[in-house]
């Protein structure tokens, strides 16, 4: 066998995992996702034994719920040809793998930095001389944009190329705010700690991160999780994407220059947020997850009091949902612009909210369910146009659709259990992979352990990973006053791709 | 139009009429309090992930405490928090809360510079600066402008520019990708200008102090005007801080 099959949050012995050349390495990957629109490479990372560099590519398939993971063991020196020559999908990762190992992939269309990472290969390459496309032409003007931003928003550099008012090209640099989260994980000893560092890999994503990271552990140490706590955390992301959304619909009002809808939808998400600090004691819901345990066990009252919130909040959202889709000043803006395609999204692995905004199922909580998702029968909100209407009619409707869901999950609260017993060492030598849906999209958290049960690896890949590309694409040919409610459509992560 | 004027009677008066009184709802972490039980210290000061507790009296350092709770959860008896969101100050010691101390947290008025307050009373603009910030502190502060808290009606506002600024406010432990560009934001600013931290992350660099990625030189070569804590920092801490540095 070439691969090996597994299911989220499973662990396996690193050594389950076939170790093969990297020709059949590259034809059995490739092979995976060609012609199957239901495959997508979800993690492919490499790490360093002795002096050689070990890969490991993880594809999930959405129709039978399984991952296939396959690894293969090379050379600094060796040059490979790139997966992306064949497939634009593996883009990202290639480019990681050669900034943090050194890899030469050859027919990589452009092996540009990603993050400049701390422990690069290459430290002559900083992020002050990023090597951007350019095009010599007199009638062509280049607009720099950031790393700081206009707004109170995180850096990030975009470089766009434009013909008068028309974006030509767009390069977005990131890597401003790497701050070594992955090395962190190994070096922070505790689990108290490691749950507060993915708490803070993308901090308006609290519920999701800290989700994949409770489940991620719970299954390296063999502890099944009690029904409540898989119901807190299904309730937690599930609000969580409630307040995100409810709040990127503000702000995309406020792009707009629409001002009732700006100011509505943000004090909209107050109710929600207030709601979190009920519970656990911290509006954006950090402290609340934690594996093994709950630490903030959710109660028949808080049930009552969220219903009490629903309730006020679905009367005015509709009220204002329906003021500004009847706009047309509201639609004249959001209707064609930022179009990507189905055909894009899918070769570029587009990922949650922004794939199926394009007509791309792409959703975890049905593919690969986890916590309380496969009582919930989940449908995914999918919308064929691929623009920013496309994307403001995908929130209004999750927003609805999690509303629903949590009012059936509130409805029979679970008793929390009294004395959970306490998490064991993690197993040996193991490979654990997990997937989460959160608002933005996939989440995917690898852990490898040594032989004495430490942690050997911890990569995280946010949905931002893939999502950057999604936007730069869209922008093609808009004008460049578009960009910002574009940009602000997909509300992409920069702590969650820079790490 | 009728239909705007509904949605405008039915969301009636949305903000918080007294942002210094107002009360926050449910178990919010503020100001600890640390009670004078003995306890085992070493039990207690090793539980805390970010090492924000020290022993010998029992002390919270709230600029590296992450608010998390997990101290008050193992020890109810020694360690409590209040829902006082009122904990910015303008001298990095002020964080340390002792045990017995039960006094609010206050600014130093001999540190801050005349000019701060003949100048900013009324009017304080702020440029701001996310240096590996994880985008929840910066989620609060543009809470902080939202109808509720509204901010601007004190004067304070985020601008795009740093040329139209009065100082900056920094959140994230401060990337080494990112050292260059706050430099360069900060001395673009005309003087005289303030600098606040806002967040753990900021104010001690958090779990990121020692990281490699981290560079906090920009800290040591300038003076800090006001410490933020939180994780993140709650909108009504922010507008509280602010309004005590400027004497509004």
């Amino acid at each position: 066998m070439n691969y090996i099959t597994l299911l989220n949050n499973q662990t396996i012995g690193i050594a389950a995992i076939p170790e093969i050349p990297y020709d059949t390495f590259f034809e059995i990957n490739t092979g995976f996702i060609t012609q199957h629109p239901e495959r997508h490479c979800v993690n492919y990372f490499g790490y360093k034994i002795g002096d050689a560099i070990k890969l490991i590519c993880c594809i999930a398939d959405d129709d039978t719920h399984q991952i296939y993971v396959s690894a293969c063991v090379v050379k600094r020196e060796t040059p490979l040809l790139a997966l992306t020559s064949k497939l634009l999908c593996f883009e990202k990762f290639e480019r990681e793998i050669h900034e943090n190992f050194g890899i030469n992939f050859i027919h990589h269309p452009w092996l540009k930095p990603l993050r400049y990472a701390f422990n690069r290969f290459d430290t002559s390459q900083t992020i002050a001389n990023y090597p951007f496309y350019s095009i010599k032409s007199e009638e062509l003007h280049e607009v720099g944009v950031g790393p700081i931003h206009a707004g109170v928003i995180e850096p990030g550099h975009f470089r766009f190329i434009c013909n008068g008012e028309q974006i030509l090209h767009l390069e977005i640099q990131l890597g401003y705010q790497h701050r070594g989260i992955e090395q962190l994980f190994l070096d922070k000893k505790e689990l108290l700690q490691r749950a507060t560092l993915a708490e803070n890999i993308a901090g308006d994503t609290v519920a999701g991160h800290a989700t994949a990271f409770a489940s991620l552990w719970e299954s390296l140490c063999h502890f099944q999780p009690s029904r409540d706590l898989d119901f807190a955390r299904t309730v937690a992301q599930e609000l969580e994407r409630i307040a995100i959304h409810t709040g990127d619909l503000s702000a995309l009002c406020a792009d707009i220059a629409y001002q009732l809808g700006a100011s509505v939808f943000g004090r909209l998400r107050t109710p929600i947020v207030n709601f979190m600090q009920e519970w656990g004691g911290n509006r954006l819901s950090k402290g609340l997850i934690r594996a093994g345990h709950n630490p903030f066990p959710f109660t028949p009252a808080l049930a009552a009091r969220l219903l009490v919130v629903f309730d006020a909040f679905v009367a005015d959202f509709d009220e204002m949902c329906k003021q500004m889709f009847k706009l047309p000043s509201a639609s004249s803006r959001f209707e064609r612009t930022g179009v990507v395609s189905h055909d894009d999204v899918l070769s570029i692995n587009a990922v949650g909210m922004a794939a199926r905004s394009s007509g791309l199922q792409r959703d975890i909580r049905l593919s690969h369910p986890y916590g309380l998702y496969p009582e919930l029968n989940h449908e995914p909100v999918i919308k064929r146009h691929g623009d920013v209407y496309s994307r403001v009619q995908m929130r209004k409707e999750e927003i609805k659709q999690s509303i629903e869901y949590v009012r059936k999950l509130i409805a029979s609260v679970p008793h929390p259990q009294p004395a959970p017993s306490p998490l064991q060492q993690p197993q040996t030598d193991a490979f654990t992979i997990t997937l989460v849906e959160a608002w933005r999209g996939e989440i995917c958290h690898c852990a490898i352990t040594d032989a004495q049960g430490e942690l050997l690896i911890y990569k995280i890949k946010d949905p931002s990973f893939h999502n950057w590309m999604a936007l730069a694409m869209a922008v093609r040919n808009n004008e460049i006053s578009d960009f910002p409610v574009s940009n602000k459509s997909f509300n992409l992560s920069y702590a969650g791709h820079d790490l | 139009m009728l239909d705007t004027l509904k949605i405008l009677y039915h969301q009636g008066k949305q903000f918080i009429p007294n942002v210094r009184t107002a009360q926050v709802p449910g178990i919010f972490r503020g100001r600890p309090l640390i009670s004078l039980q003995t306890v085992d210290q070493a039990a207690l000061t090793s539980l805390c992930p970010m090492r924000a507790i020290t022993a010998n009296p029992v002390a919270i350092d709230l600029g590296k405490c992450t608010f998390c709770g997990a101290c008050a959860q193992q020890f109810p008896d020694k360690i409590s928090f209040t829902t006082d969101y009122k904990i910015a100050t303008n001298q990095r010691e002020s964080l340390i809360i002792t045990a017995g101390d039960d006094t609010p947290l206050q600014l130093n008025p001999q540190m801050i510079r005349p000019e701060i307050r003949s100048l900013f009373r009324s009017s304080l603009k702020l440029r701001q600066v996310s240096a590996g910030g994880d985008n929840s502190s910066e989620w609060e502060l543009n809470a902080a402008n939202n109808v509720q808290f509204d901010i601007s009606r004190f004067g304070i506002e985020f601008v795009a520019s740093p040329r139209h600024a009065d100082g900056i406010v920094i959140t994230g432990p401060i990337t080494n990708n990112m050292a260059e560009a706050l430099q360069i934001c900060y001395d673009a600013v005309p003087h005289p200008k303030i600098i606040v931290l806002v967040g753990t992350d900021a104010i001690s660099g958090g779990l990121f102090a020692d990281s490699p990625a981290v560079n906090r030189s920009f800290l040591q070569n300038n003076t800090v005007d006001l410490y933020i804590p939180g994780n993140p920092a709650h909108p009504l801490t922010f507008i509280n801080g602010l309004l005590n540095l400027i004497g509004a």
